[in-house]
């Protein structure tokens, strides 16, 4: 057991440091894909390595060597002094790693720059109606017409889709192939002519996800990534990088605090939430769970640097991080009872919303990204080595 | 950076669960729960061989000089397998208190004999994490009197006893006026005693006068008690899975329903981040110490309830069986339950973790 990062890291560290009180009145306060504040600061951060840090210079990365542990010290500096990070998002979190994995070199060339200093904005287009947690049964169609694929279809719970200049998308090409081998990979610009798209509320009543339809969509040929039928596989390249980055457990920590400071702040009846022993003992289990994810966290993070794979340690990580985190906002709405109802603008209004929010926006990232039953289905299959469910009796055809 | 055992402790590891495996088969678990003249002497001499009881003694004193984790990774062993060993009692607890408060002398003539496996030690710590009725022991000129409930390992050649101030006094079974009285209670893998004193004979640990020794001592033990708790819920879920495996209804395993696959995912969901918190909590009390009792309250709180949940769930998932004496699994549950509430309930411990932390 040693939890340093070894003195080789103290000097990394010092610079990130050194950095951000350097450039921190640059840092934007508030994340917004077109800011030119925002994209300014990105730029500043690619050029010191601080963004885009292992993707090549001949893509606008920085092109440093993979180092987890400067990764993470950055990482880990940047939150320290609450210092945005720059642009994020599934362009640069899903899509540069995978063109980078499996993307041809013209691809690289023509997409991975604009991604990374935000020029373009990418949403992504895996689930529809009737292809949620199946996402393999997917139907949305694509048929090569000359020079273009045509596509037909819908899709559902595309976040920033109203935002986004470019969409990349899973589509079924080969329709008489099994359910894994019929799809691909593509990409496509948002603004071709028969794209729809409907904004979609969800319960925290913000437009997050949208509808996309298409109708008769022509993309250009070469915008595969990869080879027709193996959208799939592409797709999976980077599938559970996403669900990790669900399960940050320093952003549970720092709500965990921000709710000791509620209950240390809000009174009942003239007394602190904290001086109720009611409260105080649901709070002291919130905070071993915290703990315990933190350290499940570092144990992950210890494997990953012996180029090993953490195994259950890391296969539950969505499942029990997303319901802390629900479990743990809802609590500190207990915390403030009526006052934690309030939700809006107004002055009785605590920490923004903020508690109210995410209590909801987490149930949907219980859903989302493998939801929850997903989860346990991973961990008992290929954690514990349990069979999977023989196949359901198909419904009769109408 | 290194978050895991090293390989000195896998090492560990895997020799004392090949001990076990061939020494302290459930078999011989029963053999020990069921005749009360039996006190597995044959398996902590075993132990005591492999290095178990010296591993936390100092070198000076024929010990290993090992560290807290080296013996939560014994522990988890030893939960694992349900197994009747004065382990935290003799090598976690007696040694922690003779290392902390225990003058030279009595380093020199306890500590090399528990090492070498010849003494075994009890401890009288109830008292001090939450006195029952009128239970508790007052001191004076080195005679104890009253009353110890909840001793653990009553079998042993002394015991380390907690006086109403929290200071840490010997008392040797023969002494005069003591009494050992077993009490019956459902875990029959660990074996606890009232003890009554009056006007008994014992020895003053010189260094524990202000108590912190005395909580130095419970939270190390708490550490332990913890890992054990943590590998007799693997255990658990690693039966129960293999039980899933085998077991067929309805024409299929019953592994491969998504009802039992659940159940089985949840235990282990609530395992893994448990094992990081013992490692984490374990490297604290020698390594991080402002964060060492904190971490032992959590983990004990926090195992107890990961512990009670697949106690549970893996007697559910072996259905009728896992409820019958004849597959045993309740040996596991009844450990689970006794560590629990041993060394201060998961209230208790997590009302200590807000005092910690200035929040009661």
């Amino acid at each position: 057991m040693d939890l340093s990062y070894g003195p080789e890291y103290d000097d990394f560290r010092q610079e990130v440091r050194s950095f951000i009180a350097k450039h921190k009145h640059l840092a934007p306060t508030q994340q917004g894909v077109r800011s030119p504040r925002v994209k300014e600061w990105q730029q500043l951060l690619i050029q010191h390595g601080y963004a885009a840090r292992t993707i090549p210079t001949e893509y606008g990365g920085y092109g440093a060597e993979p180092d987890i542990l400067k990764g993470r010290i950055i990482g880990e500096e940047f939150a320290a002094g609450q210092v945005s990070t720059g642009l994020s998002g599934q362009g640069i979190s899903m899509l540069v790693p995978t063109l980078l994995e499996l993307g041809s070199e013209a691809q690289k060339q023509e997409f991975i720059r604009p991604t990374l200093t935000g020029e373009f904005v990418w949403c992504q287009g895996y689930s529809e109606p009737n292809a949620g947690s199946d996402l393999a049964s997917l139907r949305t169609s694509a048929v090569l017409d000359g020079d273009d694929w045509v596509i037909n279809g819908s899709k559902i719970w595309t976040s920033t889709a109203h935002l986004a200049d470019w969409m990349f998308c899973l589509v079924r090409t080969e329709p008489d192939a099994p359910k894994h081998q019929g799809i691909s990979f593509l990409l496509l610009r948002m603004d071709t002519p028969g794209i729809e798209i409907r904004p979609l509320v969800d319960m925290t009543m913000q437009p997050n996800f949208n509808e996309v339809f298409f109708t008769d969509v022509r993309v250009p040929k070469e915008q595969i990534v990869g080879h027709r039928g193996e959208g799939w596989r592409v797709a999976n390249a980077v599938l559970g990088h996403e669900r990790e980055s669900l399960g940050d457990p320093n952003a549970s920590l720092s709500r965990l605090n921000r709710l000791i400071h509620l209950m240390q702040t809000e009174t009942v009846d003239g007394a602190r939430p904290m001086d109720n022993p009611a409260l105080r003992d649901r709070l002291m289990k919130f905070q071993a769970r915290v703990m315990a994810m933190r350290f499940n966290d570092l144990r992950i993070l210890s494997a990953r640097l012996n180029g090993a794979d953490a195994g259950l340690a890391r296969m539950i990580t969505k499942l029990q991080a997303t319901e802390l985190r629900h479990e743990l906002e809802g609590f500190a709405i207990d915390v403030m009872g009526e006052f934690g109802l309030l939700y809006g603008k107004h002055p009785y209004v605590r920490d923004q919303g903020s508690w109210q929010n995410q209590y909801m926006y987490f149930l949907g990232l219980i859903i989302g990204g493998g939801t929850s039953q997903i989860q346990k289905n991973i961990i008992s299959e290929r954690g514990l080595g349990m069979p999977r469910e023989p196949k359901a009796i198909v419904k009769a055809e109408a | 950076m290194e978050f895991g055992l090293s390989e000195e402790q896998t090492l560990l590891q895997e020799t004392i669960n090949r001990f076990l495996d061939d020494n302290a088969k459930l078999d011989r678990v029963r053999k020990y729960a069921d005749d009360a003249e039996d006190v597995g002497a044959d398996i902590w001499a075993g132990l005591a061989e492999l290095g178990v009881a010296a591993l936390l003694v100092p070198e000076a004193h024929g010990g290993i000089g090992l560290k807290t984790l080296d013996a939560a990774v014994v522990a988890e062993c030893l939960g694992a397998h349900v197994a009747p060993a004065p382990f935290l009692t003799t090598a976690v607890l007696a040694v922690t208190a003779l290392r902390t408060a225990g003058d030279a002398a009595q380093q020199a003539q306890w500590l090399p004999r528990i090492a070498d496996g010849s003494l075994r030690v009890g401890a009288a710590l109830a008292e001090a994490c939450g006195a029952r009725g009128a239970a508790g022991v007052t001191a004076a000129n080195g005679k104890l009197s009253g009353t110890a409930l909840f001793a653990l390992d009553a079998d042993a050649d002394m015991f380390l006893v907690a006086d109403g101030e929290q200071r840490l006094h010997i008392v040797a079974r023969d002494a005069a006026g003591l009494g050992v009285n077993p009490l019956p209670h459902v875990d029959r893998t660990q074996r606890m005693a009232e003890l009554t004193f009056d006007s008994t004979p014992a020895e003053l640990l010189p260094g524990s006068a202000d108590g912190e020794a005395c909580r130095a001592v419970i939270d190390v033990g708490r550490v332990v008690q913890a890992a054990d708790t943590l590998g007799a819920a693997q255990n658990m879920l690693d039966q129960a899975v293999d039980y899933a495996k085998q077991r067929e209804q309805f024409n299929r395993v019953i592994a491969s329903f998504q009802a039992v696959k659940h159940l089985c995912a949840e235990m282990a969901a609530a395992i893994e981040p448990s094992r990081a918190l013992v490692w984490y909590a374990a490297h604290a009390l020698d390594e991080v110490p402002e964060e060492g009792r904190l971490t032992a309250c959590h983990v004990k709180a926090h195992l107890a309830e990961t512990g009670e949940f697949v106690a549970r769930t893996a007697t559910v998932v072996h259905g009728g069986m896992g409820f019958t004496d004849l597959l045993g699994l309740h040996y596991w549950f009844k450990r689970i339950g006794f560590n629990r509430q041993t060394l201060g309930g998961p209230e208790r411990v997590r009302e200590e973790a807000a005092r910690v932390q200035g929040f009661a």
